[in-house]
């Protein structure tokens, strides 16, 4: 189940690449490219694939970075990061960093879920490197309405360690957060106001 | 009445109790290492604390602030190379390559001497925390995160590529503290540390400790235990003493404890960590029964949270005569300190039977207005006499040198 998941999700990924002007070289001609996965204003539609707007541009482009060093495998990123300068990493990253924020997730709230996600949020602190709005600072990302299935990806790789963050910081966190709460998590984080 | 009096302060004491229980509740115990253990909660200047997060892209040549930095009068700092993103430990093949571990990269850098022009190159990529570099004879030597690896004739294959052969991998895997230095002794040994996985925690049998092997990876012995984490050791010159680096543990204060210098004199003492800070503080969780004269005292004190980082004694001529066989400290700069401390070379003057004199900044500048410009990770003899500093805020690596400049460009 959790197989075809990925694969769909793959390949609407690859359907956006796909679908995209190839050789957009410029900062100003690129972003659109991003955007075409990443969500138009900062919001992203594509399963699996993170919502940028308002993402700190520190941690943008560290995580551009890493794509283009491939200290993050992520196949479409590392193609998209190839060859790119250190000035269009920065300048990417401001471009991303000035789009809207996300908007919390539709539909009705389970407001017990998320009391219980709140609880976990103290225990956890997570409001303290993420900030008490979960807007973040510098390396450490925004992570308020972001996209579930992407917080739970992102927090499921960094249990498994299939995903290194360049600092230890969510390797330190991560090793006491069960499975069920990291979904508690993504549910919380993804609707918060 | 007395009894009546009884009754009520035991209400009060269990309704205290009921209280502490709530609030404990709340606010779960923080897991044993974290980086949050000691912060005050509810407290805003602690509250704005935080590691400063180094750029990740190295600063462009002509911007790196070597200009802002100054020394003694008489010496003159300029920019030996630069374009190594996070650059950090260093090590000097016998051909004249500079060896630039890093830290948040995955790389090794090689400072390459050609015809008297100096380039850079990435020397290996896919490295993990690729933080600690050794040379000897021919062989460059590779601490990561949790395996130590060689490679071969290296300078001979500068553009080859060439991969690490793994020496030795019986290591813990913590990312706190897992990064290492790596030394080769007067005893042609190799150095590194096991440092303490997290901000303030016991150590178990594999933690906490200096290791010495032979340059193959076998032979492995604990030489010293109680540190908590050095990423900086050399040898006295004069008598084959070891000395290291170990900064002390985070949010015990504002001016607490201060980093260390330590002296090995013999194979398994005891530095303290985390029972005993600085040589006279029991730390307020694990100091309990203990008394810090159990342990072996510093040196010297490197000042609050200072991170003190890697150190070399001087070997070199070209310095004026009083600064050689002393010792030159990396102090990246403190993180968890409102007023920042540190972001200097300091230099440690020892006294004939070894103690220290004094502790003196040597070269300043890199902390401006409370804000980093530049971070020193580690210093090297070259054997021109200069000596090259590294700077994984800028990704540079700075080249300090003392007389004219033509004595200087020798």
């Amino acid at each position: 189940m959790r197989k075809s998941a990925l694969t769909l999700a793959t390949s609407l990924a690859l359907g956006c690449l796909t679908a995209l002007p190839a050789a957009a070289q410029s900062v100003q001609a690129r972003p659109p490219v991003c955007l075409a996965c990443h969500g138009q204003n900062g919001q992203s539609e594509t399963p699996g694939v993170p919502s940028l707007g308002a993402q700190q541009a520190f941690y943008v482009t560290v995580q551009l970075l890493m794509f283009r060093e491939r200290m993050r495998v992520v196949d479409p990123m590392n193609e998209m990061a190839k060859g790119l300068s250190d000035d269009d990493l920065s300048g990417f990253a401001d471009a991303i960093a000035k789009l809207p924020a996300p908007k919390p997730a539709d539909g009705p709230v389970d407001a017990a879920r998320m009391e219980r996600a709140r609880a976990l949020v103290e225990q956890n602190h997570c409001n303290v490197c993420h900030t008490p709005n979960f807007a973040g600072q510098q390396n450490v990302p925004r992570i308020a309405d972001q996209r579930e299935d992407y917080l739970v990806k992102a927090l499921r790789g960094y249990k498994d360690n299939s995903r290194r963050g360049y600092d230890a910081a969510m390797a330190d966190v991560v090793p006491q957060i069960t499975d069920e709460q990291i979904l508690d998590l993504a549910y919380y984080l993804a609707r918060v106001k | 009445m007395r009894h009546m009096t009884a009754g009520l302060s035991l209400a009060g004491a269990l309704s205290l109790f009921a209280t502490v229980a709530l609030a404990q509740q709340a606010a779960q115990p923080l897991p044993p290492g974290s980086p949050l253990i000691g912060r005050p909660d509810n407290n805003a200047a602690a509250a704005k604390l935080a590691p400063v997060p180094s750029p990740p892209l190295a600063t462009p040549a002509d911007k790196v602030p070597v200009d802002q930095l100054s020394a003694p009068r008489g010496f003159h700092i300029e920019l030996y190379a630069s374009g190594m993103p996070n650059a950090r430990s260093m090590a000097l093949g016998a051909k004249g390559t500079v060896f630039v571990g890093s830290r948040l990269q995955d790389k090794v850098y090689a400072i390459v001497n050609k015809n008297g022009k100096r380039e850079v190159k990435v020397l290996v990529s896919g490295l993990y925390r690729p933080n600690g570099v050794a040379f000897k004879d021919g062989t460059l030597y590779i601490a990561e995160l949790s395996q130590i690896s060689k490679i071969e004739n290296v300078e001979d294959k500068l553009d080859a590529s060439p991969k690490p052969t793994v020496i030795y991998s019986d290591l813990p895997k913590d990312e706190a503290h897992g990064w290492k230095y790596l030394a080769i002794g007067p005893d042609n040994k190799l150095y590194f540390e096991v440092g303490q996985p997290g901000n303030n925690v016991a150590h178990d049998k594999d933690h906490g400790q200096l290791r010495r092997m032979n340059l193959d990876g076998s032979g492995v012995e604990v030489i010293a235990y109680g540190i908590r984490n050095t990423v900086g050791f050399d040898w006295n010159p004069r008598n084959d003493e070891l000395y290291f680096t170990d900064n002390g543990r985070d949010w015990l204060s504002e001016d607490l404890p201060n980093d260390k210098l330590n002296r090995v004199t013999k194979v398994g003492e005891d530095f303290g960590e985390p029972i005993c800070h600085q040589g006279n503080i029991p730390d307020i969780e694990f100091g309990w029964g203990h008394t810090c004269s159990e342990f072996v005292p510093p040196v010297a004190l490197m000042g609050p949270h200072a991170a003190a980082l890697g150190m070399k004694f001087y070997t070199g001529g070209m310095f004026p005569s009083e600064y050689r066989d002393q010792i030159f400290v990396a102090r990246h700069g403190s993180w968890n300190k409102t007023v920042k401390f540190g972001g200097d070379i300091a230099v440690v003057m020892l006294n004939r039977n070894g103690t220290v004199k004094s502790v003196e900044p040597f070269i300043t500048g890199f902390l401006v207005n409370n804000n980093y410009i530049g971070r020193p990770v580690d210093v090297m003899n070259m054997p021109d006499g200069s000596m090259l500093i590294s700077d994984d805020w800028n990704g540079a690596v700075y080249r300090v040198t003392y007389g004219s400049k033509k004595t200087a460009a020798r």
